[in-house]
């Protein structure tokens, strides 16, 4: 029914901030609600989709395997999949623990850290809880991505120039200032 | 610390001598210890941080403590052919440790190195300096046993190899397999003609007398060596020096240890001759640390050309002075590149200059220096002897003489030929008694893999150049499993100077890894391609532009067989395996992972 | 006085003096070709290979290469942009670069040639290497983000020309190797120096950082290399 492109997003293992960054593009939002409509995405609260997407945007990398999942189904409906921001472009932050053996890691976290109280020494481990993959990967390791916007997070600039130049169907016009990696 | 002192003063505290000094102490205490990097750093009034830099550059230097017997195992190609694998797993076994490890009773150390100049005797292995050709599994085992009993290595020998190499100051197992003796290396020759006829020459004489006879560089890169000769002449300075190549590391070439073993009087005449041309009154001939069993009779050999007057003072009678003495490398493939052999010469780590200036204008301790290669300076030699007339009429009329090839791989006769150039591949195949041949890797790691295709193309400076390595494999080898080898060959090589070869190897490797298991897709294909072009282009030194070959050649030359391994339609394809990777979660939580079957 | 030599650059035309490198020539007459491991008064060593360049077909480090007469040079020429974006590609895969946490961020020449570039992501995997981080009195050193472009090996040595900082090992295993003992003994301006020479954020001086605010950074808002094509 609709001819308007439609947008999905996601944050996998990262901290809301390329989210929030989004919405930093104040009040050019309401430009953006013109233009495009949103399917899946924690900015509507719509926790599945519900018909074919032209882009979605990918907030954080994969660090467990329920992000793998996501990702995956993200790349399943969505014409065009982009990775927003360090985390989904490269680990980002969390990729930190990716030189240290994941055992290590818990094993710091939940056993041996100081801050961790003697009784609660414990690795969680319920069945809820997605497992953890042995390290963090970028999201161009794990499914075909076709756009990158670096940043941490991407600047709202960058985000609404690439949103609008793949919705105009113009090439991203990048000035200097727009790529940043922190 | 009495030893490591005497030690050092013994070489002078020269820095250029930083190598044998390490050398000798870490055969004195079985590893180099920190008393001792802190006495020679010390001494020679270098940083700590610049000896151990050193020390970890070469292969055959430990700071670790290793056992009373010290293996090396080499992993060549032809080493793998050979039945490598089954002699490691034996090693392991009778050592009870693994390859980088000594044994828990502190008798045996196993280390890897990269090819040892053996590859017709392999699987072959250097254990306290001694080379032991031919190993099985049986041997291995025997071995291991006096080993246990505490024999001296030299003992375990139970047979010499042929030739000099059973000279008493050898005393080798190593094989000459001479299959083919041509006219120049192998022809007649009597020390001493060659050098006579080039003193009665000027200089430039001789230097126009090799330029007619258009001698090529035989150590790989065929530079005319009588250009090199003049410019080396030309450039003012007080020194000027003479370095004879005799690294020789390149995968699948032994040509050079067997001229040193049965013509060494010839090579050193060349470097004589080389030395009265360019002005030089020192040579260094830079023998490659595995060729350490030679050096007392090469030694030797220099001792009584100096009886006889080819070396030392006042040389034939005439008015010049030429002294060589030999220095050696510690494990570095990378120390064959001229200049990389210099700053090892020097006594420093085995990195590659920038050039400009090439060595025949800031060489050895910034002096001129022309480096050539053994057989290059044997050759020489044997123009002299017979005249450049006759070099020229041998071989074709861009490439004169003969080529001394190092034949290994799947034939009957492996070893070494003297051919004259102009060769086809077929012809040498027959030659050597190769059957049913899939490929053969010219010129070794860096040269070229070729196909059947191919074999009709001539060995010769303007077709097929080549050092003169020749790696035969048979219909029943992968071509994967021959490129894996080279390129970890690379890998561990690399110097690590520049980015392209340093960082480029490893992940042309990883892409090459993801195509063999059959995950690669088109844009893989063209991604490797163009990786490999790059790394060329942009590398440093010779060794990083000529690293992603054996990548490159064989996409050229085998392409179907990574077009097969690839999956045409897809344009994508992932490496990532969500089952691997939540292995360790699991083992850590005890939980199991059931992966949701997607729905199509 | 010494003859001009004379040379072009995508077309455009100079003059230089005899001995310079084509890095240099290419300077005076403002045209800038990036470099990462070389640095204004230190001998260059070639090993970042950021500055290759085409001349007549044969690729050439600019950094190390003397300029010749009537030499005809490729630098912004698309072929020339491909391999020097896949370099610093390859560096920023080679180590870690968690940009958002370091301290050079903003400062960092290997960022800001990655800027330049237009570069959004890394054609090559991540390798995720492991790597130390080592402390020193006075300064820390991050293999993490190191390019082995040995600017503080030549830069700092003591005053009989020992190296503190000299390379390690070999192949992807290189490192930076600090003489501990004379390490001890460097002064806070030699730290200072140290760091400010480092073109990334490998060495870092204790107990400062973070100075300047996003935004006023030295690569926030001006390319690098901009000060040499600004004075044409
Ligand atoms: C990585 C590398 C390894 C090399 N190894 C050898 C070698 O082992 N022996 C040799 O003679 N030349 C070797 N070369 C070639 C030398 O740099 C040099 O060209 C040669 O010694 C010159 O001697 P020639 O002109 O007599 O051939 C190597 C070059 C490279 C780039
Ligand atoms: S190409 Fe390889 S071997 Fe040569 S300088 Fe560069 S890193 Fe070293
Ligand atoms: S050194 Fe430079 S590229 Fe590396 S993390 Fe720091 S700012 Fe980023
Ligand atoms: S520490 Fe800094 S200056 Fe030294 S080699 Fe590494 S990146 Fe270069
Ligand atoms: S959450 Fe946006 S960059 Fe990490
Ligand atoms: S700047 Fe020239 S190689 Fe690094």
């Amino acid at each position: 029914m609709s001819s308007k492109p439609v947008i999905a997003t996601a944050s996998l293992a990262g901290c809301f901030g390329c989210h929030m960054s989004f919405l930093d593009i104040d009040e050019r939002l309401l430009e953006l609600i013109e233009l495009v409509e949103f399917d899946k995405s924690p900015i509507d609260d719509l926790k599945k989709f519900t018909r074919p997407v032209d882009i979605g945007l990918i907030e954080g990398g994969c660090c467990n395997a329920e992000n793998v999942e996501v990702l995956r189904s993200f790349r399943k409906n969505c014409r065009i999949l982009i990775s927003l921001g360090e985390c989904a472009v490269m680990g980002g932050l969390p990729a930190m623990r990716n030189t240290i053996s994941l055992k290590d890691c818990l094993e710091e976290a939940y056993l041996n850290s100081p801050t961790v109280a003697p009784e609660d020494r414990v690795i969680p481990n319920d069945e809820d809880l997605p497992l953890l993959l042995d390290r963090v990967y970028p999201c161009h390791e794990v499914v075909k991505i076709d756009y990158f916007l670096p940043g941490c997070p991407p600047s709202a600039d960058l985000i609404w120039e690439a949103l609008t130049a793949l919705v105009q169907n113009r090439p991203m016009k990048l000035d200097y200032q727009l790529i940043k990696y922190d | 610390m009495d030893s490591i002192k005497k030690i050092i003063s013994r070489y002078k505290k020269d820095r250029t001598r930083l190598l044998d000094i390490l050398k000798e102490a870490q055969a004195a205490e079985g590893k180099i210890s920190d008393q001792a990097i802190e006495a020679v750093a010390a001494a020679l009034q270098i940083s700590r941080a610049e000896v151990e830099g050193v020390i970890s550059f070469y292969h055959f230097f430990s700071d670790r403590p290793t056992g009373k017997y010290v293996i090396y195992l080499n992993n060549s190609v032809t080493s793998g052919m050979a039945g490598r694998e089954k002699v490691a797993r034996a090693l392991e076994k009778e050592a009870n440790c693994r390859f980088g490890q000594t044994s828990p009773d502190g008798l045996i150390t196993l280390f890897e190195t990269s090819c040892i100049g053996m590859n017709d005797q392999e699987p072959a292995a250097i254990i306290n300096g001694v080379i032991f050709t031919s190993l099985n599994e049986e041997k291995v085992k025997k071995i291991a046993g006096q080993m246990r009993k505490n024999i001296d290595v030299q003992e375990m020998i139970e047979e010499y190899g042929d030739g000099a190499n059973r000279h008493d100051l050898v005393r080798a197992m190593v094989k000459n397999h001479i299959r083919k003796e041509g006219p120049v290396i192998f022809g007649d020759y009597q020390t001493g003609l060659g050098l006579n006829q080039a003193l009665k020459l000027a200089p430039e004489g001789v230097i126009n007398e090799i330029k007619k006879a258009n001698l090529m560089g035989r150590g790989g890169a065929g530079f005319p060596t009588g250009l090199k000769w003049e410019l080396c002449r030309k450039e003012k300075s007080s020194e000027h020096y003479v370095v004879c190549n005799a690294d020789e590391g390149e995968p699948g070439t032994f040509k050079d240890r067997v001229l040193l073993t049965e013509r060494p009087e010839m090579v050193f005449e060349g470097m004589v001759i080389a030395g009265y041309a360019v002005g030089a009154k020192l040579g260094i001939l830079y023998l490659r640390h595995e060729y350490t069993y030679l050096k007392r009779y090469l030694k030797y050999i220099l001792e009584n050309m100096r009886q006889n007057g080819f070396l030392g003072k006042k040389i034939a009678g005439q008015n010049f002075d030429f002294e060589i003495e030999i220095k050696s490398g510690a494990g570095a493939y990378v120390c064959g590149e001229e200049s990389a052999l210099i700053e090892s010469a020097e006594g420093k780590r085995g990195d590659p200059r920038d050039r400009p200036p090439f060595p025949v204008q800031n060489g050895y301790l910034g002096s001129p220096t022309t480096v050539n290669n053994v057989e290059t300076l044997a050759t020489a030699t044997q123009i002299f002897t017979h005249g450049s007339a006759w070099f020229r009429a041998m071989g074709t009329s861009v490439s004169a003489g003969t080529k001394l090839l190092s034949v290994s791989g799947d034939c009957d006769r492996p070893g070494i030929y003297e051919v004259e150039w102009g060769l086809t591949l077929k012809e040498l195949l027959s030659l050597v008694g190769a059957e049913e041949t899939l490929a053969v890797q010219v010129g070794g790691a860096s040269g070229q893999c070729l196909s059947e295709a191919g074999f009709g193309r001539k060995l010769c400076y303007s077709d097929l150049a080549t050092g003169g390595s020749v790696i035969i494999f048979n219909k029943t080898r992968d071509i994967f499993s021959i490129v894996r080898n080279f390129l970890d060959f690379f890998i561990e090589e690399s110097c690590g100077w520049c980015t392209p070869c340093r960082a480029g190897n490893v992940l042309i490797k990883n892409k090459f890894e993801k195509i063999a298991s059959g995950l690669g897709t088109a844009s893989d294909l063209a991604e490797i391609e163009a990786w490999g072009k790059l790394i060329k282009a942009t590398s440093r030194c010779g060794l990083g532009q000529t690293s992603p070959n054996p990548v490159l050649t064989t996409l050229t030359n085998f392409r179907e067989i990574y077009e097969k391994k690839i999956n045409k339609e897809a344009d994508f394809r992932s490496e990532f395996d969500l089952a691997r990777s939540v292995e360790q979660a699991c083992q850590v939580t005890g939980r199991k992972f059931e992966e949701e079957r997607e729905d199509a | 006085m010494p003859e001009k030599l004379k040379f072009s650059i995508d077309g455009r035309e100079g003059l230089a003096d005899q001995g310079m490198t084509i890095y240099e020539a290419a300077r005076v007459i403002g045209v800038y070709i990036p470099v990462l491991c070389h640095y204004e008064g230190l001998k260059p060593v070639g090993s970042c290979r950021i500055c290759s360049i085409l001349v007549n077909g044969r690729w050439l480090a600019s950094c190390t290469q003397p300029l010749s007469e009537g030499m005809v040079i490729e630098n912004n020429t698309p072929q020339v942009i491909e391999y020097r974006r896949a370099i610093i590609e390859m560096l920023l895969a080679e180590g870690n670069h968690f940009c958002p946490a370091c301290e050079k961020s903003g400062n960092c020449e290997l960022q800001a040639l990655a800027y330049r570039y237009g570069i959004m992501v890394p054609r090559f995997p991540y390798q995720f290497p492991q790597r130390q981080i080592e402390a020193y009195p006075g300064f820390l050193l991050d293999h993490n983000r190191c390019v082995q472009c040995q600017r503080c090996v030549r830069a700092i040595q003591t005053e009989d020309g020992q190296k503190i900082f000299a390379m390690k090992n070999r192949s992807k295993d290189v490192r930076v190797n600090v003489d501990r003992k004379l390490a001890a003994k460097l002064s806070p301006d030699q730290i200072q120096k140290a760091m400010d020479i480092c073109p990334v954020g490998a060495i870092l001086k204790k107990e400062v950082g973070f100075l300047r605010p996003i935004g006023q950074r030295k690569y926030d808002r001006q390319p690098i290399g901009s000060e040499i094509e600004g004075k044409k």
